[in-house]
């Protein structure tokens, strides 16, 4: 019988670049920046790292295929270096990749590295699928954007909770503005603009309902993690620690799209993974429990939905607890203090990372003008694909109580 | 008996008035003035000659088994492959069978339509075959600011011949054959090179119909007076009624050209006229079909009885009055690409189409098939090796599952700006299938502020992909919300 994740492995230390368009800076200099950061926050050379996950998607226009271009950058020991891909997962399966193997006792210590390079494309928003959509997919598929494929939500939640448009505009306006006023304080962040309300409702339109404020940004970056095991991270002189209490993926099986039971106004991904995630980590009542939320909003409308899916909000309730200020930097549950997708934008593979570079600082007490009073457990989310046919991963890390509790 | 035992029309749904055409292009050419009566209809930027043949076949075959074509032929001058069985296309499209048919292209003349309705007449004629379906189509690309640009508009039509269930009885033909050069068009080139007017009207038009017309008159022993309705091309008004004056035409049977409600279709534009003539038939009413385009082809038909209790398609009075005006002159023109915007770097990706999967997966792209669970009855679509339905599972145990005439429900929508599109936003979403199924798929002819969660919608058969590159089409379905009061 499995026993899941919890506990098993430590974080030891982490890092991340800013976010941005860098202009200036290439994939392998924008891992290397994180890498070095990482690598003092642990107090560990390189060559103690015994194997590396690297997490990128869009190899075609970033870095290449293969894990050829972080072993290459970090000059990493020869060691084992595999690359991962699962859209917008892909950082946190990177990260998934280090700490299972660390909880396997194959490796001691191992390094999860995340990057994007979007902005070498020359044109705004995630580069275009062409080629990489397959032999059939291409030949009946819409040219469906990101955007396309989230707004389609906001008619099918409309829909379902008979709630009118205008006031899904209102709700999802209300998760900009309280993202951008915490982007505010991330220095690291690529937006740091405070907007308002009447700003996100009249910006131009992107993809019906979506506004361009509804959407995020489009930037570069990189993130990493370095893990082991509690011992080892004792071992090493590491006081507080923090574990991983869980990972989850669950990805769709074309249920969705293809079968007549889902409703077009949830995700079906995330709220199974979200309730592996609090079984895993022995979590009752995550409304109550859980400190902080990093979610995946790369629109507005897809955290809206993702409150009810992480078991957070009730069922059509999302909308009432956003504009309560549930979500808030001082409400119950702070989600995206760091400003989330919307102001770091979606460097894809290094974001999942980048969440969880937030949730560790924040448990350390490191977050500067941001931080919130003695967190204890946070959750990430990330949501690949469209939400008709996704890979949603959810991870929860917290304080180390030495195996006991949550 | 041989004859027609069906007819189906399709008229693009977007109508440009020529009064539109005369405010922004009379500066350039004010004689356009002069014909600028009524309103023509113009394809969708994701239409073209084959995908409206697709939809007036579909409506011709409306409530009739598709497995019984015996063939199919296609008529026109703007078909989108030069190697690359058209009809085939068409035949896919319809699902028709494989095995043991005939599907041939009848192009380069503006009287491919009726020559192929002959031919298909004569087959079945000949007890060699049966059930031939003839569908005609056309979309003429025309210069801005031209007579052709005032005339021309986008049409198809199909018509069943056969043995079975005859509405109107075929009861002769003659034909003139000769190299009359009133326009051409290249090769590679995308504009016809009209001579001048006058002659076309005098010695073509004037002529050319007339001595055809009488040729058929002295082979049958019939007289011009036997017939309820006389169907011939051309756009000239005047010169239409110049023809029914020189053979002694009453003018209430001289069918209407239809300048006013569609303008000239082409090769589709006697059949176009003909269904126009039968959608009004009495049985023992006799019918001339004439065409125009090197030469003349006369055919005659008689309805039958079962004219009486036929119903099924919508024909072209259904096609006509299915109609949106399209005011905007400047997106004619980009429908038709003679204006350069720019599509964004995000519209360069270009993957050249996958024929070998295009190959295996044929029914599903170009006749939406699906697939029925045959442990469960789920329906799914695309058709996947294993069924979709979690409780079920099997694996491979399908039936068919054919989509293309039923009914969709919008369960999700968008509008995207931000894809590259003709026409943006692009608009596209989530249908539920009568009778089951979920299609992701685009909508066209449609208006995003008209859209909802709910409304019903139909699938009609589209350009999907166009490959400039390597000069490819690729088609699959889209999805024309039903508006209110619409058809």
């Amino acid at each position: 019988m499995a026993s899941g994740i919890k506990d098993k492995v430590a974080i030891i230390g982490m890092g991340c670049t800013k976010f941005g368009e860098r202009w200036d800076k290439g994939a392998d200099d924008l891992m290397l920046d994180a890498f070095q950061e990482a690598l003092a926050d642990a107090g560990i050379d390189k060559n103690q790292i015994q194997a590396a996950w690297f997490g990128n998607c869009f190899d075609e226009v970033a870095v290449g295929k293969s894990a050829l271009p972080a072993s290459l950058s970090l000059r990493l020991n020869n060691i084992a270096v595999t690359r991962v891909e699962n859209f917008c997962a892909s950082g946190t399966e990177a990260f998934r990749g280090a700490v299972y193997a660390v909880a396997s006792g194959a490796y001691d210590i191992a390094l999860a590295i995340g990057v994007e390079k979007l902005k070498d494309i020359g044109y705004g928003g995630l580069p275009e699928f062409g080629s990489a959509m397959g032999s059939l997919t291409g030949q009946w598929f819409p040219n469906m954007t990101a955007p396309g494929g989230f707004a389609m939500l906001a008619s099918g939640y409309s829909s379902k909770y008979k709630i009118d448009i205008s006031e899904i505009k209102r709700a999802m306006a209300h998760v900009s503005v309280k993202s951008h006023a915490n982007g505010v304080k991330s220095p690291k962040a690529h937006l740091r603009k405070a907007v308002t309300e009447e700003q996100v409702l009249n910006s131009p339109m992107v993809a019906y309902p979506l506004g361009l404020f509804d959407c995020c940004g489009v930037s570069d970056g990189s993130a990493c993690a370095i893990v082991t095991t509690p011992e080892i991270a004792r071992s090493l002189g590491k006081k507080d620690l923090i574990s991983v209490k869980a990972l989850q993926l669950s990805l769709s099986n074309g249920q969705e799209f293809q079968y007549h039971t889902w409703d077009g106004a949830h995700f079906v991904t995330t709220s199974k993974a979200s309730k592996q995630a609090y079984e895993e980590a022995g979590i009752k009542n995550p409304r109550k429990e859980i400190s902080l939320m990093e979610v995946h909003d790369c629109f507005s409308i897809t955290e809206l939905v993702t409150m009810e899916d992480l078991h957070i909000s009730e069922r059509g309730k999302a909308p009432k607890d956003i504009m309560d200020g549930f979500y808030d930097a001082d409400g119950k549950i702070p989600c995206q203090i760091d400003g989330g997708l919307k102001c770091f934008g979606h460097p894809i593979g290094a974001s999942g990372l980048r969440m969880l570079y937030e949730i560790y600082n924040q448990i350390l007490g490191r977050a500067g003008e941001r931080q919130l009073k003695d967190p204890k457990l946070g959750l990430t989310h990330n949501l690949g694909g469209f939400p008709l046919m996704n890979v949603c991963s959810v991870a929860i890390v917290g304080r180390y109580n030495g195996g006991k509790g949550v | 008996m041989v004859g027609i035992c069906s007819y189906g029309g399709y008229i693009p749904r977007y109508r440009l008035s020529r009064m539109t055409i005369v405010q922004n292009m009379a500066w350039y050419f004010p004689v356009i003035m002069a014909v600028s009566q009524g309103e023509k209809s113009v394809a969708n930027w994701d239409e073209d000659a084959l995908s409206m043949a697709v939809s007036a076949a579909y409506d011709c075959m409306t409530g009739k088994d598709r497995k019984i074509l015996g063939g199919v032929y296609l008529a026109s001058t703007t078909l989108p492959f030069a190697d690359r069985l058209n009809a085939g296309i068409l035949a896919t499209a319809l699902n028709a069978s494989e095995q043991d048919v005939i599907n041939a292209d009848f192009s380069a003349c503006l009287k491919s339509g009726t020559t192929a309705t002959i031919a298909a007449v004569e087959a079945v004629k000949s007890g060699e075959r049966d059930n031939i379906l003839v569908a005609a189509s056309d979309l003429r690309t025309t210069k801005i600011a031209t007579m052709y640009e005032m005339f021309l508009g986008d049409g198809a039509a199909a018509l069943l011949i056969g043995s079975e269930d005859v509405i109107a009885e075929f009861k002769g033909s003659y034909s003139i054959n000769c190299d009359f050069i009133d326009h051409y068009r290249a090769r590679d080139k995308n504009f016809d090179y009209g001579w001048e007017e006058r002659w076309v009207r005098d010695e073509g038009y004037g002529k050319i119909i007339p001595d055809a017309i009488g040729g058929f008159l002295k082979k049958s022993g019939m007289a011009i007076t036997d017939f309820a309705k006389i169907i011939y091309p051309c756009y000239f008004t005047g010169t239409h009624r110049d023809i029914a004056k020189k053979l002694g035409i009453d003018p209430t049977k001289a069918q209407d050209n239809m300048h006013t409600v569609c303008g000239d279709t082409g090769s589709a534009h006697p059949l176009i006229m003909l269904i126009a003539a039968l959608e009004k038939a009495q049985p023992g009413d006799k019918f001339l079909m004439c065409s125009f385009g090197q030469g003349c082809d006369v055919l005659c038909f008689e309805a039958t009885d079962k004219i009486k209790s036929f119903k099924g398609p919508k024909g072209i009075s259904g096609a006509l009055a299915n109609k949106e005006a399209l005011v905007n002159y400047q997106k004619y023109t980009k429908f038709r690409d003679l204006l350069v915007a720019d599509l964004g770097i995000r519209g360069e990706a270009n993957p050249n189409t996958s024929l070998t999967a295009l190959w295996r997966n044929r029914n599903m792209i170009m006749g939406i098939k699906g697939v029925k669970c045959k442990q469960c009855g789920t329906v799914q679509f695309p058709p996947t090796a294993m069924c979709v339905n979690p409780d079920c599972n099997a694996i491979r145990e399908f039936n068919d599952h054919e989509f293309a005439d039923k009914q969709a429900e919008v369960l999700m929508f968008t509008g995207d700006m931000l894809s590259p599109s003709v026409d943006p936003p692009a608009v596209y979403g989530l249908v539920a299938m009568e009778g089951g199924g979920r299609i992701l798929v685009d909508f066209t002819d449609c208006d995003l502020n008209k859209v909802k969660v709910g409304q019903k919608a139909n699938l009609s058969f589209r350009k999907r992909q166009t490959d400039d590159l390597r000069g490819f089409t690729g088609y699959f379905w889209k999805a024309i919300p039903v508006t209110e009061g619409g058809a």
